[in-house]
């Protein structure tokens, strides 16, 4: 809703579009409690939504006119046709469109990608503000800030709210699955909340790439990969988890707990994002996704393959924490020795210094080669570099084996 | 690029007024007739105007109610477009939906710039 409004007056009105929301949804609080709810909610909102647009428009024209200039918006300002655009504003099609154009707005390269997420669930996915500041573990003021200055940002630099002509698209949707997938990864290993796993994020991000790849506009190979690695990685979200919020290991996760729909899932869109002759970090994460999820048993797992996909993704898109991942497969394939060496001989092991993984994986490596006081030390290293309270305790529990 | 403005007269139909239906056609010609201008470039606003109205003249600005002339004189609306001469502006006139009728009208004037 905020996207068609948005679309309606301009991404430098926002707070218009945001208003009449609210708007809306106190008169159907209000409605709605003596009359009871209605045969079809969705569009009696829509319906409430679009008349208080029009209010708003003649209201406000003046101040609206001068950003129509060339627009098809301008058609909102005249009475001969300020009613059938208005409508078809809010064809379901249209709407899918402009909750697309609103994705790419929030996405603007001039907005850094901790804001491009604020906006997206704020606008997108219909978060209050509250919401999204317990998600950062962030005060709402900050995340008040993050808003106005990307609102700002839009009025200064005058958005336009669209989808990129078909040569931007390509670069502008990796923007947009960035965030995507920052999103996911927000919900699927929640670095911010005291929840490891955060359902409503993972949704929120696989329902914002599903439209992508619903869009002639943005079916490209790398969205439905994304979707096919967001499908296989939620697939086993149930099990990584114990009822008391505690990490379970890969190795020790119930397979049968695994979900079989979205795997089925992820393999069709893994097939669909095999046309073309692209090859994206999504196409490999996915596959080392899929790889995972097809074995039935931890020992089955094809680790070799595993391996060279990670080999790829190296050479693709060489990154300190790709190569951490790496040395694991090295580790399954050859033995804690050679993974060691690897480990010593990551390009930008600086980087790895300040992440908890690196020092887990250390750990992990000298306890297989029997040092276990070493071991010790690079977990308790690990402990102390960790936020989250489950990984904390997944992690003392690891030292608990080792004494 | 001059300036036009288009004004609108005549255009009252009893059967329009009768049939929703042939009213929200004949709105849908209007819409699609702007929007073409509109893609072009060529359109700069206009509005559709109420029967009521209130005349002020002379100097001694006497008020009195309503435009009250027959139906093909009152102007029922305007519009502002742009267009390279009359002969543009004539022919983007040309389809403007409320030639559908016999007493429909669209007067043609360009826009003067004013040199002192």
């Amino acid at each position: 809703m905020v996207s068609v409004l948005s679309k309606i007056f301009g991404t430098e009105y926002l707070e218009t579009a945001e208003d009449v929301v609210q708007q809306t949804f106190i008169d159907a609080i209000r409605v709605w409690k003596i009359k009871g709810l209605p045969d079809n909610p969705s569009a009696w909102l829509f319906r409430v939504a679009k008349n208080k647009a029009i209010d708003v428009l003649r209201k406000n024209k003046q101040a609206f006119q001068h950003d129509f200039n060339g627009d098809e918006r301008l058609l909102l300002t005249s009475e001969y046709t300020l009613i059938p655009t208005m409508e078809n504003l809010w064809r379901e099609e249209i709407i899918q469109d402009n909750q697309l154009s609103m994705m790419f707005a929030c996405c603007n390269p001039g907005i850094s990608p901790e804001n491009q997420i604020t906006l997206i669930l704020k606008t997108l996915c219909g978060f209050s503000t509250a919401e999204i500041a317990k998600s950062f573990l962030t005060s709402e003021d900050t995340i008040s800030k993050r808003l106005y200055r990307t609102k700002e940002f839009f009025r200064a630099e005058k958005i336009k709210f669209e989808i990129p002509e078909e040569k931007a698209v390509k670069e502008r949707t990796n923007a947009v699955l960035n965030s995507i997938y920052l999103l996911f990864n927000e919900g699927y290993n929640s670095t911010h909340s005291n929840e490891i796993i955060r359902r409503d994020l993972i949704d929120e991000a696989m329902l914002l790439c599903k439209l992508l790849s619903e869009n002639k506009h943005t079916q490209l190979p790398e969205v439905f990969a994304l979707m096919a690695l967001m499908s296989f990685h939620s697939a086993r979200t149930e099990s990584r988890i114990t009822a008391d919020g505690d990490i379970i290991l890969l190795g020790d996760q119930d397979r049968k707990k695994w979900d079989k729909d979205l795997i089925a899932q992820g393999n069709r869109y893994m097939n669909i994002a095999a046309f073309g002759t692209e090859l994206s970090t999504y196409h490999l994460e996915a596959a080392i996704a899929y790889q995972h999820c097809i074995a039935v048993h931890v020992d089955d797992t094809n680790w070799k393959q595993i391996l060279l996909y990670y080999e790829w993704l190296i050479q693709l898109a060489p990154n300190p924490v790709t190569e951490l991942n790496r040395c694991i497969a090295v580790m399954q394939v050859y033995g804690a020795k050679e993974a060691f060496i690897i480990l010593e001989n990551i390009s930008d092991k600086k980087k790895l210094e300040s992440y908890y993984l690196y020092h887990s994986l250390c750990g992990e490596l000298y306890h297989r080669l029997h040092a276990t006081h070493n071991a010790i030390q690079s977990f308790e290293k690990a402990i102390s570099l960790t936020q989250s309270e489950a990984e904390k305790n997944m992690l003392r529990k690891r030292i608990g084996e080792l004494m | 690029m001059k300036e036009y403005l288009l004004l609108f007269r005549g255009g009252d139909n009893p059967d329009m007024q009768n049939s929703p239906n042939a009213f929200q056609a004949h709105m849908a010609r209007w819409m699609q007739w702007m929007s073409d201008m509109q893609k072009q470039g060529r359109l700069v606003g206009g509005q559709p105007l109420s029967q009521e109205g209130k005349q002020l003249s002379g100097t001694n600005k006497v008020i009195s109610d309503g435009p009250f002339m027959e139906g093909k004189e009152f102007v029922g609306g305007y519009l502002l477009i742009k267009a390279t001469g009359f002969d543009e502006a004539v022919l983007l006139s040309k389809n403007c939906p409320i030639l559908e009728f016999e007493n429909g009208n669209v007067e043609v004037r360009e826009i003067q710039m004013l040199h002192m």
